[in-house]
């Protein structure tokens, strides 16, 4: 990537350091996606549905770690994962793996607590019905978070705009590493701090017009989707 | 309606397999701690790519100030180390931490700040210079983030007999990032700031900034390059290490070194060899 080249530049000339930035960028924040909503959106459910001792104060910590602060899952995360952390031994600090952990970490919350919202409406509305027919506890969670799943699709994008926007976690974990690490958020940071401020700012605009065009992709699919199932 | 859901959650896995896999494929590689001003003004893009076609060794460059650069290899998290304060390089040696320290390169801090100059310290030597700031408390900005910049700008405050602790005030604005960063702060405060030079030339955003004291002897800025200690951390990979450290004080690395120019302008001056090491 050229210092001097502007974004629109390397963009139309598909710049092979541009392309790779874009595609670690996509494969962490999409990984960290899947991870977190295999997780969140069971989790989300289970606490809308499960009654123990303790619920209220789970959903206010779940709640609560919708703004958990990235860099300080960055830190925690590279302390694990140091050589002279408890997972050293695996060697992942500065991969993108370690960069998907983190950000799973941080976007679980924001996928499970508007899901055990949206499941917890549902479940008051479909109660009576459910309990009659007699379905389990596994059978009401998929059937609620299916008929959730409209909401749910908020909340899963909400998670992957916070997973591809965030930077602090990903610059402490991954190193911004060239072609290795580095993601869109943290070349802006680096171009910004060689004062290379347009190339920083065709960066930022590349990444904005990622995320909507992904948002898109994923409305239209919802559009149709409702139609099919009419 | 439960099937759906079990082929929405088997799409999405199938999904993370395909993103994920690109990510994992292992290659011959080291990882180096190293400081912003050599990865912000540009010489490791135009370095390692060298050193990479010659070995196949793949160097991934983690850019921090040389105090964390060398916390980063005290943990175990690098196999090199191509830092720039000395004290805190002999003070890693003697912890064990690292196996040999070699001269590579050198070149010299600036003192950048405003034409307009309210000190009224352009072509002044640096200790007069620094005494001028803290007399008119013209805005000065300080990376403070104990990198080689920062210590090398903490002893030119001792020098010049300066207490900067005790006597830091509004105008002395410390600001904990890298170089780059301290020089886009003080294009925008209008105020002074001591940078290398290697990222001065490189920097693209300089507003009203220019070079107003150099050439003092006192700003000299020596870089140095260790293999970390194996025998500290068994995971350092020591032959490719070595090999990284071999060819950057070689004849060759050297000579790519002083290649390394922007705008006519030679960067960093190679000097592994000025002692017969």
């Amino acid at each position: 990537m050229a210092d001097d080249s502007s974004a629109w530049q390397l963009i139309l000339a598909g710049d092979p350091v541009l392309l790779s930035i874009v595609r670690v960028s996509l494969a962490v924040s999409l990984s960290a996606l899947a991870l977190a909503s295999l997780v969140g959106l069971p989790l989300g459910a289970m606490l809308a549905l499960l009654r123990f001792p303790g619920r209220g104060i789970l959903v206010v910590l779940l709640n609560a770690l919708m703004g958990l602060p990235p860099v300080v899952v960055g830190l925690a995360v590279y302390l694990l994962l140091s050589r002279s952390g408890p997972l050293g031994a695996f060697g992942l600090l500065f991969t993108p793996t370690a960069m998907v952990i983190a950000q799973t970490i941080i976007i679980i919350p924001i996928i499970a607590a508007p899901t055990r919202q949206s499941v917890e409406d549902f479940w008051h509305e479909y109660r009576d019905e459910l309990t009659a027919m007699g379905v389990g506890p596994i059978g009401r969670m998929m059937t609620l978070l299916w008929d959730a799943r409209i909401s749910l699709f908020t909340a899963v994008l909400a998670g992957f705009g916070r997973a591809a926007a965030e930077v602090g976690a990903v610059m402490i974990v991954g190193g911004n590493i060239e072609g290795f690490t580095r993601t869109m958020t943290t070349a802006v940071v680096l171009e910004t701090s060689k004062g290379n401020l347009p190339l920083a700012m065709g960066l930022g605009i590349i990444l904005v017009a990622l995320v909507i065009a992904i948002n898109a992709v994923v409305w239209t699919t919802r559009t149709w989707s409702e139609r099919q199932a009419g | 309606m439960v099937s759906r859901l079990r082929r929405f959650v088997l799409i999405a896995l199938c999904g993370l397999t395909l993103t994920l896999s690109p990510a994992f494929s292992a290659d011959r590689s080291i990882v180096v701690a190293s400081t912003t001003s050599t990865e912000d003004s540009g010489l490791f893009g135009y370095l390692l790519p060298l050193f990479t076609a010659k070995t196949g060794i793949a160097v991934k460059v983690i850019a921090q100030g040389t105090g964390q650069a060398l916390d980063t290899a005290r943990r175990g998290d690098a196999d090199v180390v191509f830092v720039h304060a000395k004290a805190q390089e002999e003070k890693f040696l003697a912890e064990g931490f690292g196996v040999k320290r070699f001269d590579v390169m050198y070149n010299d801090f600036v003192l950048i700040g405003p034409k307009a100059d309210p000190a009224g310290i352009k072509g002044k030597d640096i200790e007069t210079a620094l005494k001028a700031i803290k007399a008119r408390e013209a805005p000065f900005i300080s990376r403070g983030d104990r990198s080689g910049t920062h210590t090398a700008e903490l002893a030119l405050w001792r020098q010049a007999g300066i207490d900067i602790e005790a006597g830091k005030g509004p105008w002395y604005r410390a600001i904990g990032q890298g170089m780059g960063a301290a020089l886009n702060t003080a294009s925008a405060l209008q105020a002074y700031v001591l940078s290398d030079r290697g990222t001065w030339i490189s920097f693209k955003n300089r507003g009203d900034l220019d070079v107003l004291v150099e050439g003092d002897k006192r700003l000299f800025n020596q870089y140095g390059v260790m293999l970390v200690n194996p025998e500290k951390h068994p995971t350092v990979k020591k032959d490719d290490g070595q090999a990284f450290v071999n060819w950057l004080i070689s004849p060759e690395g050297q000579a790519a070194i002083a290649g390394y120019k922007i705008d006519g302008q030679q960067l960093f001056f190679p000097d592994a060899h000025k002692k017969g090491s």
